[in-house]
Order: C-alpha cells, then structure tokens, then sequence
C-alpha cells in the first residue's frame, strides 16, 4: 500500500519529450533489416516450386538409335514429356525446302527457336536427320505428319510435305518451318542435340550443356 | 520440496536404462571428410546395395561428394543406368523374403532411425553361430537375418565367454569376440573400411546436413543484428511509458 | 499523402478499416505491467501463421498414400528444393507450437487470467487447444513412419473403451479394422483443412473476446477501474500500437532465434521432436519395442496408464480413458473452481503457491515418465502424481479460500 502514493507520483512526472529523429531512424533500420529478413525466408519458399530433382531426373537427355528409320520415315520419342520427332529425310525431300521461301514466314530461321548450330535451311546437324519438337507453337496441340507430297497426303496437289496441327490448320514444311496464312506464328522448336555415334542421337543435352 | 521430487524422479532412471545395455562404439562420423566418403559410398554401392535399396537416394546427388556426373557414371553405376536414377536394387521382395525370411529394409535413412554408433557397432560384431540359418549372428542385434556381407573382409569372429574378476575379486562371465580366421583387411583396415561406410550412411540420411548447420549460422547472425535493433526501437518508444 | 487518406477515405466508406486498426492496435489499451510470461499470446500467433503457410508448401508435395506418404516425406527432404528447410520449419513449429500454448496457459494460472470477467476468453482458450492436439495428432500420421502408424493406433483405440459404442466407434474413425490408407486420407483431410479453419475462428474468437474485456496483468487489478476522466483511457494502460508492438518484435526475434537454433543444428531434438522410429515406413505387422506418444502429450498419457485397477466392474482401460478425457477437460472448470479473493500470485498466499508448484512439477514429471516405459516403480509415481494433479483442481475451492491473501493495491505496481 505503501507504493501507491509513488506510482501517482511518477504518473505526474513530466516526460521529455520524443526524439523524432532517432524514432525514425530505428523505425527505418529495423524495417529494412526486417524487411531482408522476410525476403530470406520468402526465397526458399519460392524457389520450392521450381522443378524437383525427380523432374529433373525424368527430364534427363534421352539417348535414341536412329539406325534403324527408314528413309522417308520418322519416330517420335518423348523427353520432357514432349514427343521430339526425328525424322529420315529422302533427297526429293530436301530438295523440296530451298523452292519455299515465298511461302514461309521465317524461310531462314531468324528466330531463336533453335541451337545455333541447326540455323540453316534444313534446321538440323546433319540434312538428312531432321530433330524437332513435336508441339504446335499455336497453341500447344502436337501435329500430324503429312510426309508425302502432293495428293498422297489428301493435302491438295501442291504440298510439299510437311506437319499439320489438327486443332488449328497450322501447317509445317519438312524442315518444321511455318508456313504463311496459319494460326502459328513461329516455326517448330528445335531441341539440343548431339550425335554420339553415326546412328545415336543424345536428345536435350549437346558439347555446351543441357 | 524440489529435492524430493527429484530424487523420486531420479531413482527409477537406472532400472530402467540397466535392462537394455549393450556397449556400443563410437562411430568416426566426420560429414566433411569427402575422401572418406567417398570411399564409403563406393563399399555401399560394392557390397549393400546388391540386396539393400537406398531408393530415396539419387546417384546425381553423390556429387555432394566433390564426383562429377562423369565419375559417377564411370566408377559407380551399372551399364545403361542414369546418372538421376535413384538407388534401387534388382532383388525382387518375394525372393528376399525367401532366402532371408524377410525384405531387406531400405537403407537410405538407416542411420538417422539406428543412429551411426549402432551401425558401427553392428557391422563389427557379426560372429559365426552355426545354430542359425545363415550361419552368422550379432551381438547387437540377435537372431539377425542378414549374413555378414563383409565377411570376405573382415573374416570370421567367435564369441567366446570368459571368467573375469572386477576390482573387488568378484569373478563373472563376459562374452568376447575373437578374430577366428583373419580376412583379406587388418582388423584396423577394416575398422576403418566399416567407419567410412557408416560415415556414407550418415550423409545419406541427410544430405543437406552440411548446407543446413551452415545456413543455422548465418541465420543466428542475422537474428542477433535484429535482435539488436529492435531492442533499441523498444527502448526509445518505451521511454513514453517510463 | 493525400493521395493515401483520400484511398483510406474511400475505403472507410466501405470498410471499417481504420475503426478496426484503432480497437485492436492504437487504440487498444494494455496494461503497462506486462512482463515475460506476456508474450506467448503473440507469439503463438506468429507459429499458427509459420505452421499455415510451411503446411501449404508441404501439401504441394506431399502423397496422402499409404504406399507414397512415407516417400514423399522424403522427396521432400531431398528432392524439392529446399524442400527440407520448410520441412523441418514445420516440424519444428508443431513441438514450439506446445511449448509457447503450455506457457501461456502457465500464464493464465500464475496471474489468474481465467477469473471473471474473462471465463470465456478461458473456455475459448482451451477450445483452441483442444483443437490443437486433434490437430497435432492427425498432422502426426501423415509421414507414416512407424510412430505415426501405432501412435494412431493406439490412441484410436483408446474411443474403444467407451462402453458399448466403443469398438464401433474406433472402426468408424479409421474407417478400417486397423489403421490404413482409409485411415490416413481422412486424417490428411481433418489435417489441412477442417482443424486450421476451426482453430483460425477460434483463435479470432479468442482476440475478440479479450479486446471486449481487456487484458489481464501481473497485478490482476482492473485497469478501467481507474480511468482519466479528461481522455476516458485507462490511467495504467498504454496503446497497444506501437508500444506492445515493438515490444513483441524484440520477443518475435528472441523466439525465432530459439527456433532457427532447433531447426539448424537439432531439428530431431535429441528424439523429441522427431522419433527415431519415425524413420523407419510404417509397418503393420510389427510394433516398435517402445512406443510412447509425442512428449506435448505424455503428461495425460500417463494418467491413462496410471488407472491399473477395474472399478464397479468395469475394466481398467475404461477408467485410465476417462481419467486422461478428465485431466485435459478440468481445465475448463478452473474459472468456477478458483475461490481465491486475488487473482495474481503476487496477492495469493502461501497456500497457492505450495499447491501451483507441486501441480507443475507434477506436469512435468508426469510428462517425462510417459516417455519412458513403464516399470512397477515408475507406475507407482505416475499414480502419486496422478492423485496430486487431480487434487490440485479438486481441492482448490477450498484451499484458495483459505489462502491468507495480501491487500491489493487499487494501481499498477511497474
């Protein structure tokens, strides 16, 4: 009971007055460094949602034999999830490719839609393999292989051969380049890829990396 | 009052500790020494993993270890294999239920439910039994199913008992293990061999211990800057109040 | 400036926004006595939010499987990048979660913050942590190790000593004959999204109900009681913003040291707050030699293997449940139990504080022997224990009026 009086006393103790600037400047500091602190714990949160290494694993370049395609044929492997088609070229096939230039919307492959080692007319290592990735780049649909030219390929007498995507009408030539007048705007994808024998292939993976 | 209480809590303690003691020996767990890991990842993928999996362990992660993919692939994988793949192993579960009368478990996180002192303890004191199947049993683990896979290394133990008297001429009967034919390692080699290996097993069960207690620290530093500030932030506010 | 007041302007038209900023931050007044015991209130909030948002990443990847669940604990713990931080953040906030609850309640029976006029703050408080071990013990299964797996046996098993709807009680829980895939696809479901929305209501709930009243102090004297006729704000309290603010910030910051300290470098805390066991995948065929609760429940998981006994014909196993239901549900009584003339132990006699002290030693002890296995001995503590505990609530109508309480001040003593 003895303390009250003195607790009165205090509360009528004038305080001094706030010193505003020290107030603000550790307001400030502390907000800052608190501030890095909820950016160091928000990065790994973030980053969490990048692939795991299971993704990472299961999109690990994919070895492929491609002795044994035939001339004129093509197979389809997936990597990533994605069907990368590789397809034999005959000549009359390649020779189709340098007579399209009016019709196409990227004749030279001026977009870097793939490594620069295929920015050539045939889009490939070697001309005879053509390596590309089977997804319409509309709208994610994976195009038909209409190989064959002309009426063979019910595609009207002037095809040359090439892909058409099902959902949109989008058509390629055989080298996966777009042609004018369709939905996509840009030629197919060409992955990464190196030759580890005269009839292996490494998909997603070439001397410079994955 | 307290003394009681804890007195009371005390004397139960060793009646109940004293009904499982085995002695068990302290495991060189050193999680920096790469070269020793290394060397127990290779006895891991020689002489484990042909019946034990380690399925939750990617080959890839070995590179933790200071191996490139390309060693991995070289030195450490079977033909064909994938650097990403993770550890499994081809026995199939009925045939080892068969031949061992139960599955080898995995042993990806083995050291963090034995812990590492038990596993170094365990792959030192296998001795021959002929009243068991195999052949083979342990002293810390009794009964145990799986034969002494190092056996060709460390060759074979007996366990054998022996009257000793302690200080107070008291005389009692101790179990012993006595190296019954010498394998192709020195005891100590192959002291060495086991430790490595156990070593390998520790990191396996946590491979981001390392970037973990590094990152505890810096973490710790940090706070205490905050820390810092915010008591003076406190301070100046609560001079309103006092 | 003006720009953000006219934006604050349009939004108060709408939304009470600044209205609540002023009742429960600058406007609210505490008392300006609080001392260590007060910050456990806010910082059980902060692990509630650390929990939530941890245990969303985690369901991201995360298999309520019984053939993945255990797996993916582990592609969390490898493959996820830094899968394992958030991991172990969340595992280590289950056990801290406990740690800061079991403080605050201490708070409350040290400074009788239960007492009128705050029973409901009491009753909403023990709600929530009610809630709180349901919540813990479905989260507990989820990795499906082996402790997960008979631990949730066990204590499903334990509805199966309620008489005559027991055993079809605790197969409508599992939803199977043992614990199974069933089993752990519910408990997932109670886990992630049932129990976190109860507990958040409760929780605002509880925020609520002690604004309406106000916050109890070390003196346990009523701070409106004595209010500045010019301001009509309390003489002894101070506004919660920004001097509480900054004041648990340093707590915040002192506590996420603690934290961070556990999770980095003992995130299994020597087999507390993860199990050895635990890493081994559940198998049901074969118990573990040992199996004991988590340590946040030991306590009461001694009483239940105190009773020993069959009683009016009625088996053991019944009563050592209704003794372990009755020690955790007691805690709801304690308002109406409490007779004491004070309501802070600095005012109580020598009584309440002789009975407050033996009963948390008691906790405490009764926490470690449930780790342990039991033993003739150990169960013959547990008992003693077990009788003190339960008089320590039985007894306090009468004790706490006895109690030779000192006069109480009629302002803060600081």
């Amino acid at each position: 009971m003895e303390d009250q009086p003195k607790s009165e006393i205090m509360e009528d103790q004038p305080k001094p007055p706030p010193d505003k600037a020290k107030r603000r400047f550790l307001t400030i500091a502390t907000g800052m460094v608190g501030g890095i602190a909820a950016v160091a714990v928000a990065a790994p949160f973030v980053s969490s949602l990048m692939p795991s290494e299971r993704a990472k694993a299961a999109g690990a370049p994919v070895e492929v034999d491609i002795g044994k395609i035939e001339p004129g044929m093509m197979i389809s492997v997936e990597w990533r999830g994605r069907p990368v088609w590789i397809v034999n070229r005959t000549p009359e096939m390649l020779a189709t490719l340098p007579k399209l230039d009016e019709q196409l919307v990227d004749p030279h492959s001026m977009q870097p839609l793939q490594p620069d080692y295929c920015q050539n007319i045939h889009r490939s290592i070697k001309p005879q393999y053509l390596v590309v990735i089977g997804i319409c780049t509309h709208l994610g649909c994976s195009p038909t292989a209409k190989l064959e030219s002309g009426d063979e390929s019910a595609m009207g007498a002037t095809w040359p051969g090439g892909f058409l995507c099902p959902c949109h009408g989008s058509t390629f030539d055989l080298a996966g380049r777009v042609f004018e007048g369709v939905p996509a705007p840009v030629n197919l994808e060409v992955p990464r890829y190196a030759y580890l024998s005269d009839t292996r292939l490494l998909i997603g993976e070439d001397a410079k990396g994955a | 009052m307290f003394a009681l209480f804890s007195l009371a809590l005390l004397a139960p303690l060793p009646a109940f500790s004293a009904a499982q003691e085995i002695k068990l020996d302290r495991a060189p767990v050193e999680l920096r020494d790469t070269v020793s890991l290394q060397r127990g990842a290779k006895t891991f993928i020689n002489y484990c993993l042909h019946c034990h999996s380690a399925s939750y362990m990617r080959y890839n992660r070995l590179t933790d270890l200071g191996l490139t993919e390309q060693q991995i692939k070289d030195n450490l994988l079977f033909e064909g294999d994938k650097v990403g793949q993770r550890m499994t192993v081809a026995m199939r579960k009925d045939d080892a239920r068969e031949w061992f009368g139960a599955v080898p478990p995995d042993l990806t996180v083995i050291a963090r439910s034995r812990g590492a002192d038990w596993l170094y303890t365990y792959l030192r004191e296998f001795y021959r039994d002929d009243s068991r199947p195999t052949g083979w049993n342990n002293v810390v683990f009794d009964k145990v199913n799986m034969p002494h896979a190092l056996y060709q290394l460390q060759g074979a133990q007996r366990l054998e008992k022996v009257e000793v008297a302690d200080a107070t001429g008291e005389k009692h009967v101790e179990q012993k293990l006595v190296l019954a034919e010498p394998g192709q390692l020195a005891p100590l080699e192959y002291d060495r061999l086991v430790g490595d290996l156990v070593n390998y097993l520790v990191y396996m069960g946590e491979p981001s211990k390392i970037t973990r207690l590094q990152l505890g620290i810096v973490t710790l530093f940090f706070l205490g800057l905050l820390f810092v500030l915010a008591y003076f932030l406190k301070k100046e506010y609560w001079k309103d109040v006092h | 400036m003006s720009k953000l007041t006219g934006l604050l302007n349009w939004v108060d038209a709408r939304f009470p926004l600044s209205a609540n900023w002023k009742a429960h931050m600058s406007e609210y007044y505490a008392p300006k006595n609080f001392n260590f015991w007060y910050y456990f209130g806010s910082l059980a909030l902060l692990v509630l939010v650390i929990q939530i948002v941890t245990g969303i990443f985690l369901t991201m990847s995360y298999k309520p499987d019984a053939a993945q669940a255990f797996a993916s604990v582990e592609y969390i713990m490898r493959d996820v990048p830094w899968g394992w931080l958030i991991r172990y953040m969340h595992s280590t906030g289950a056990s801290m979660f406990f740690v800061v609850v079991y403080l605050h309640m201490f708070r409350g029976l040290l400074y009788g913050s239960y007492r009128k006029p705050r029973e409901l703050i009491w009753i909403i408080g023990m709600l929530i942590y009610l809630t709180l071990m349901a919540e813990a013990f479905f989260g507990y299964l989820l990795p499906w190790g082996q402790m997960s797996y008979w631990g949730g046996q066990v204590i499903v098993n334990l509805f199966g000593a309620i008489p005559f709807i027991g055993e079809d009680l605790s197969l409508w829980i599992r939803g199977d004959y043992v614990v199974s895939d069933a089993t752990l696809n519910r408990f997932f479901a109670f886990h992630v999204i049932a129990l976190p929305l109860v507990l958040i209501v409760l929780v605002v709930a509880h925020i609520l109900a002690l604004h309406e009243v106000g916050s109890n102090n070390p003196d346990g004297i009523e701070i409106k009681d004595n209010k500045d006729p010019q301001t009509g704000h309390p003489k002894d309290g101070i506004a919660f913003h920004p001097y509480y603010t900054v004041k648990d910030l340093v707590g915040v910051v002192v506590f996420l040291a603690l934290f961070s300290a556990i999770m980095f470098f003992v995130p299994e805390m020597g087999g507390y707050f993860l199990e050895y066991n635990n890493f081994i995948p559940a198998d049901p065929l074969h118990t573990p030699d040992h199996i004991a609760p988590i340590w946040y429940f030991t306590p009461f998981y001694s009483i239940l293997r105190a009773v020993t006994y069959p009683l009016f014909g009625i088996d053991a196993k019944f009563w050592g449940v209704l003794a372990m239901g009755g020690s955790v549900m007691i805690f709801f009584a304690l308002p109406w139990l409490d007779r004491g003339r004070v309501k802070s132990i600095r005012y109580r006699g020598w009584i309440f504080k002789t009975a407050l002290t033996i009963f948390v030693i008691s906790f405490i002890v009764l926490g470690y022997l449930g780790t342990l296995a039991p033993t003739r001995a150990t169960t013959m503590l547990v008992q003693i224990l077990a009788v003190i505990y339960f008089a320590f609530f039985i007894l306090m109508p009468w004790y706490t009026r006895i109690d030779p309480v000192k006069p109480v001040p009629d302002r803060l003593q600081t």
